[in-house]
């Protein structure tokens, strides 16, 4: 069967894709931020999902304001990058997974999620910059290393669905997967965020206590972090902050105890604090099969008291 | 006809684009939108006022435009991912239209972001809701969770297991 292996967050900041892309990676500017990136890559090359699902919103380019999904999740066969008004982004045409794809519209819809599906969509920077962040820099006539689900969710247009509606949807979106009869290891991404404001006389605002009490809670309180309104990210973290929402998909997907193998802060890359963390499930013992948890059951969230000790070699701290 | 006061419309200098803006705003982000056409932008330079008159704008949208007021146009229901497209269209950073926005010099909004951005001390409230949020107040009661004690063999694991190293330790 197929599983959800780790959960990333990363922030999707435009102009990274654009020091990509312009080959300013070296410079000292960006360098403070895809250093950051370095291990991640790493982890990622070995971990070698055979599929991701990627969290993200789209930025006035495959959709106006003609039609705001809440949801959208892509089943195309391949989602070619937009033109974002520069020309679209040097980076290949993200592969779909459409079998998977199809499988969880199918299961999340009876879950009682009414995903839009998009048979056919053009994906921006917030989703290519995630994956050059966790995948490197990879050529336009090259390939990316897996198939990719596209899950496009509004944010640009208050009200974004919940925090809450969003880990509830991950955790669907895990029993889909894990519904699923090929053996394959996922990964699932949110991506956005963290705390910035792009729009108004309070652009530029930034919130790094925010932010780390964001991904302290990510990590560990995730049920904590789904209650918290619209209005105290808006205030907290900016307008534009409340992308983080987003990141609550990805974690509702993972177990509710996760390890964290990796945390990354920087402030700023152009008008946004950048956030990263991989979040791992941890291997599970062989079991006789059909222990299901249901996904609606509340299972308090232990705080303290960590099972420090299972055995997890790939764990690589940030400093 | 006003605005609905909604509970974000007290955070200063924002305009939370929501359902209301997005219906009053329709035209502007259709006309923000169309400018991702080079034959469309070479029509707007070339005749701004006419070119504006496809899209149903009101007198004051319209005026917003021209004058290149980036804030009004939030506040009538442009959003900045389509408003960064005119931006873009007059040949614009972003971080020029952000230096209109917040009245600043595009160096003075530059040095600011490389300090750490604009502090959230100050700015969160145009009523005096001065009060950090639950999330980072700290001293929150950590919602009470009703104590299973669920994971007996995660227990066991951690004991017989010798990896002493907490790996979530709190990270600085």
């Amino acid at each position: 069967m197929a599983r959800i292996i780790a959960g990333i967050g990363s922030s999707h900041v435009p102009a990274i894709g654009a020091a990509i892309d312009n080959g300013k990676t070296e410079e000292p500017y960006w360098k403070r931020i895809f250093s950051g990136f370095e291990k991640s890559q790493a982890w990622m090359r070995e971990t070698k999902p055979d599929v991701a699902i990627i969290v993200y919103n789209d930025h006035a380019s495959a959709f106006s304001v003609e039609m705001i999904p809440t949801f959208a999740l892509g089943c195309a066969a391949e989602f070619p990058p937009a033109d974002e008004g520069w020309g679209p982004r040097p980076v290949p045409t993200v592969q779909g997974y459409p079998p998977l794809a199809s499988h969880i519209a199918q299961s999340v819809i009876l879950e009682e999620f009414d995903l839009t599906i998009c048979n056919k969509m053009e994906v921006d920077h917030g989703m290519t910059v995630p994956m050059n962040l966790l995948f490197g820099k990879v050529d336009k006539n090259s390939h990316w290393p897996c198939p990719v689900i596209p899950l496009a969710v509004n944010v640009v247009m208050y009200p974004p669905p919940t925090g809450h509606r969003c880990y509830m949807l991950g955790k669907a979106i895990r029993k889909a997967v894990e519904s699923y009869p090929e053996d394959l290891n996922v990964v699932i991404f949110g991506t956005g965020g963290l705390s910035h404001q792009i729009s108004g006389p309070r652009a530029g605002l930034i919130n790094s206590k925010w932010d780390k009490a964001f991904l302290d809670n990510l990590s560990k309180d995730p049920q904590k972090l789904a209650k918290v309104p619209h209005v105290d990210y808006m205030r907290e973290a900016g307008a534009e902050g409340i992308e983080m929402v987003m990141w609550l998909v990805m974690r509702g997907a993972l177990d509710d105890k996760v390890d964290e193998v990796y945390r990354f802060y920087t402030v700023p890359a152009s008008n946004t604090a950048v956030g990263h963390i991989i979040l791992a499930n941890r291997p599970r013992p062989a079991k006789p099969a059909g222990r299901h948890k249901p996904a609606a059951k509340h299972k308090p969230a232990a705080k303290h008291k960590r099972a420090a000790a299972r055995a997890k070699p790939v764990l690589i701290r940030s400093r | 006809m006003a605005r609905k006061q909604q509970v974000y419309d007290d955070i200063p200098g924002t305009f939370v684009f929501d359902a209301e803006r997005s219906r009053q705003g329709f035209g502007i982000n259709m006309f923000c939108m169309s400018l991702m056409k080079d034959e469309n932008r070479r029509a707007f330079k070339a005749n701004e006022p006419e070119y504006l008159k496809r899209f149903g704008l009101t007198p004051e949208q319209t005026d917003a435009i021209l004058k290149r007021d980036y804030n009004r146009m939030l506040e009538l229901g442009g959003n900045i991912y389509f408003t960064a497209k005119l931006g873009a269209t007059d040949g614009h950073s972003f971080q020029h239209l952000a230096a209109l926005m917040t009245g600043n010099t595009q160096e003075g909004y530059a040095k600011m972001m490389l300090g750490g951005g604009r502090s959230v001390e100050g700015n969160r409230s145009r009523s005096g809701k001065d009060a950090p949020a639950p999330l980072v107040a700290g001293g929150t009661p950590k919602k009470a969770v009703a104590k299973t004690k669920p994971k007996p063999n995660a227990k066991t694991a951690a004991k017989s297991k010798s990896k002493p190293k907490p790996k979530s330790a709190k990270r600085k």
